[in-house]
């Protein structure tokens, strides 16, 4: 009987020892990692300075249709009647038919304001991402319209599956805090 | 050096891309005579952060509930309440996303990456669990882990698995952990994010392959309980080792063994140890001459581990895109006039050197070099001692739950006839 106690007080020994060094590993790795913990969450954002359009950010996102979407930046908009990210660039007249029409959803919306002005929105609902708009207007018009990850769509991912394939790494880790990246009010800067 | 490098690339970019950008608005804006006012642009706020906090809350409260279910009121009932509680907040009201497993991969990145601060979420996430289970056994699994949760309804008709296919089955995790956190640290991919089977069914949206996979790993969990938890996943390993040395773990029995055996079928999971048998234990002639040489054998292990992750560095390196890219241009130059690859066009036309992108790939490449290095020798290490383990008998004189294995899910307790 002793000796079973014996050998029993030495496993609780060894296993109270354990437990403690795990619980230390654990406080240390928590620790080191403390050290760098920041407050603000992270969400995912793309830099239109960076976007090339590929077009996979419609057809990655885990989301379907995409949680990108493309956003205008109006202070950026000349209000063309030829606006590069609506018309197709052979499109052979300038009607609003839908074969003439960039956006393969037809999502853009064009509304007269002002002879010769015409505003473009986008409607989000059908947008699924595709940066076909978003092409057209940087190579021929302001790149007002650029796209950007809607976050009320968003899940959030832990790793965003666009970011892992985007071509131009244009997709990061923003704070919460600063979630958009719209044109005009985010410049390029060079401490980022 | 590098650094110089790179402010003067700023510089660079600063002189002469600018004045592109600002180039870019072709057409001025419009002065409006009609009194137009302009939309804004619509930037819904992401979730707020006190509803991350709030998420952290729920899952403190749903771990502490489940232990006091697991080790002081003993009701399985009440854990499985508790798991269909988690499975519908983590799993399908927050998509399984954010989730303990997962984070492994952000505290993986956040010591890799110097520039990567992991948010306190995501820290906590990872560290609660773990640090429950170092007291209370795994009452996670039991309870809080949406993924275990969704199994852990679906299970029918148990059947039990031979001992050695538990066994080597139960390696494959630590792969996974290896490779998870090798491909998270040098930031290449988050694979336990990515093949997550079950996140698509919370989502009810994923690709095709990962849907079938889902379904898949239900139809098995049917009949192989937990087929994910016990033979994948990646959290697991580190639970288990917490769990081992846990103070106060669940208990079959409220009071003591009386053998009557009832409750050994009891386990879908294979994790109840019976006693030993010590009349077998010498028939099989395992003595102290086999444990000498398995111990003996472990630094070969680790070796032979070391050896095989060298010689899968490069393969490993390929998951990364930059490395992949680097090797497609060298071994395949002529890809430069694929319109169709736009990885290929894309770097192209950004005006990045091939000098950068390979000294890149190098840079990344060595990581894998030490890093798989690294997972092999603990993999070495890991099958080593299970083969170890297989010749050690710890002298047991009642039926008791497998410390590492056992889920804390309380299936158990409702069979053991004995009274408080
Ligand atoms: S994947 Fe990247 S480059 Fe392609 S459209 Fe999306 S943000 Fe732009
Ligand atoms: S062209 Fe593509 S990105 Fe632009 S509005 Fe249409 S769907 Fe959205
Ligand atoms: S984080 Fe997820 S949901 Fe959001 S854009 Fe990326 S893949 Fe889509
Ligand atoms: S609590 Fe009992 S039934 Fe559940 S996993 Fe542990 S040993 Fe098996």
């Amino acid at each position: 009987m002793e000796d079973k106690s014996k050998s029993k007080n030495r496993r609780e020994f060894i296993q109270s020892g354990v437990r403690l060094s795990l619980a230390l590993a654990l406080g240390s790795v928590s620790g080191l990692a403390l050290s760098k913990v920041v407050k603000d969450d992270y969400v995912w954002q793309i830099d239109p300075f960076e976007c090339t359009q590929c077009g996979r950010c419609a057809t990655d996102c885990i989301m379907s249709p995409s949680a990108v979407k493309c956003v205008h930046a109006y202070d950026l908009c000349g209000y063309c009647d030829l606006c590069g990210g609506y018309f197709k660039p052979d499109a052979n007249a300038l009607s609003t038919a839908a074969e003439n029409q960039l956006c393969p959803t037809a999502a853009i919306e064009r509304k007269f304001i002002e002879e010769p002005y015409f505003e473009y929105i986008i409607n989000e609902d059908l947008c699924i991402g595709c940066a076909k708009c978003v092409e057209g207007c940087t190579s021929f018009g302001n790149g007002s319209l650029h796209l950007q990850i809607i976050h009320d769509i968003c899940l959030n991912c832990n790793e965003c599956s666009i970011a892992r394939v985007c071509p131009s790494d244009a997709i990061k880790r923003v704070k919460a805090s600063e979630a958009y990246h719209i044109k005009g009010d985010f410049s390029k800067n060079p401490e980022s | 050096m590098k650094k110089l490098k790179y402010i003067f690339f700023i510089f660079y970019l600063l002189t002469f891309t600018l004045p592109v950008l600002a180039q870019q608005q072709r057409f001025p804006k419009p002065e409006f005579e009609s009194g137009y006012v302009q939309p804004s642009t619509q930037t819904p706020e992401p979730r707020a952060l006190s509803l991350e906090y709030f998420d952290v809350l729920v899952l403190l409260v749903v771990l502490s509930l489940a232990t006091w279910l697991a080790i002081k009121k003993r009701s399985r009932q009440g854990i499985l309440w508790l798991s269909v509680f988690t499975l519908i907040y983590f799993g399908f009201y927050r998509n399984g996303c954010i989730c303990s497993i997962g984070a492994i991969q952000n505290v993986a990145l956040s010591f890799a990456d110097p520039t990567y601060a992991i948010s306190l979420t995501a820290l906590l996430f990872f560290i609660l669990p773990l640090a429950f289970t170092l007291f209370f056994g795994r009452t996670f699994c039991a309870g809080a882990c949406p993924l275990g949760a969704i199994q852990d309804v679906v299970i029918i008709k148990p059947i039990s698995l031979p001992k050695w296919l538990n066994k080597t089955l139960g390696l494959i995790p630590y792969i996974y952990l290896s490779l998870a956190v090798l491909f998270a640290a040098t930031g290449t991919d988050f694979i336990i994010c990515r093949y997550d089977p079950f996140v698509g069914i919370f989502r009810m949206d994923a690709k095709f392959h990962m849907v079938v996979l889902g379904i898949s790993f239900l139809l098995m969990g049917m009949f192989v309980a937990r087929p994910y938890c016990r033979f994948f996943c990646p959290y697991s390993v580190l639970l288990n080792w917490m769990s081992r040395f846990s103070k106060w773990h669940l208990s079959i029995t409220p009071a003591a063994c009386i053998q009557c055996k009832l409750c050994t079928n009891s386990c879908p999971f294979d994790a109840i140890d019976y006693p030993t048998n010590e009349k077998e234990v010498l028939k099989s002639g395992l003595g102290p001459k086999r444990f000498l040489v398995y111990a003996l054998l472990i630094p070969l292990w680790i070796a032979a581990g070391v050896l095989v992750g060298k010689q899968s560095h490069t393969w490993l390196s390929k998951a990364n895109p930059d490395v992949y890219l680097a090797e497609l241009l060298i071994s395949n130059p002529e890809i430069k006039n694929d319109p169709d690859n736009i990885d290929v066009q894309t770097f192209l036309a950004s005006g990045k050197t091939m000098e950068t992108l390979v000294q890149e790939a190098e840079i990344l490449r060595g990581k894998f070099y030490i890093g798989s290095m690294i997972a092999g020798g603990f993999l070495g290490l890991v099958i080593g001692m299970t083969l170890l383990n297989t010749v050690v008998f710890r002298k047991r004189q009642d039926y008791v739950p497998h410390k590492g294995n056992c889920f804390s899910c309380g299936r158990c307790m409702d069979y053991c006839p004995v009274e408080k």
